[in-house]
């Protein structure tokens, strides 16, 4: 677990992301988008290619919130998906998840500065975070 | 095909009750590589949101392969617990068009079996119209 103090570095996290896991994913999730499984569709739809669910990044923000926190309670998560996260046939595409704790709220809650990039872009834009810690 | 601009306000009919068990909460953890702690992970009720999403998306005939996700937000009343059986009812709360593609706004309420509200779903899909 992680330092939790107010304006504290949290340790980066960095996540591979394989066509194997969008696979388990879909089953897991509900979501059979093919635009995650069949490069052909994602390319005919205007895709770079396959690219995750963005949900599936939103999770992993989850699981890095969850090893930062050791399960700390989320009141709130959320964000815009800015940018596709292709994932290749063979390999993997790696989500790197950093972030700040910030200020401790009125209510008492910890909201998290979070920075959710791939190869230095970001794929989530104005991420948001609270959790009760 | 253009998502109807009449349709916000619309609130479209709840989804059948979603069981939140132990099995599927592995299925999600395991996928998504976390380490089983007991907890439901913050993102798990897109499972019932996402089931709001295709009901809707089916009522107004909208091919899912056309449909990209621009944003998703969770903001919850308390955390989710196995044993929760979850409902979702979607509105929709605005329609935009810009180059082509239609941007509609939904918002879920997610209930329990009490229908108690477990946390509230904010979803921006986009349909890709022109694309090809």
């Amino acid at each position: 677990m992680n330092d939790l103090t107010p304006g504290a570095e949290l340790e980066t996290k960095t996540f591979d992301v394989t066509r194997a896991d969008l696979v388990a994913y879909a089953h897991a999730s509900g979501d059979h988008n093919p635009i995650h499984q069949d490069e052909e569709i994602a390319l005919a739809v205007g895709l770079p290619g396959v690219i995750a669910h963005g949900m599936y990044t939103l999770a992993l923000v989850g699981r890095a919130i969850g090893e930062w926190t050791g399960g700390a309670e989320v009141v709130e998560i959320g964000a815009k998906f800015v940018a596709p996260v292709v994932v290749p046939a063979e390999g993997a595409a790696q989500v790197t998840v950093a972030g700040t704790v910030g200020e401790r709220t009125d209510d008492g809650l910890l909201p998290l500065a979070l920075t959710i990039t791939v190869d230095g872009t970001k794929v989530l834009g104005a991420p948001r975070a609270t959790v009760r810690a | 095909m253009p998502i109807d601009a009449s349709l916000v306000g619309r609130a479209f009919p709840a989804t059948q009750p979603h069981p939140v068990t132990a099995e599927a909460v592995q299925a999600f953890t395991a996928a998504v590589g976390s380490a089983p702690d007991g907890n439901v992970p913050p993102t798990f009720p897109i499972v019932v949101a996402f089931a709001a999403l295709q009901d809707f998306l089916a009522a107004e005939q909208v091919e899912l392969s056309r449909i990209v996700h621009g944003d998703q937000r969770f903001r919850y009343q308390r955390p989710v617990a196995v044993g929760d059986v979850l409902t979702a009812q979607l509105t929709v709360t605005g329609v935009r068009s810009i180059g082509g593609n239609d941007i509609v706004s939904t918002s879920s309420e997610i209930t329990d079996a009490d229908g108690g509200v477990v946390c509230t779903a904010t979803a921006t899909i986009v349909h890709r119209g022109g694309a090809a």
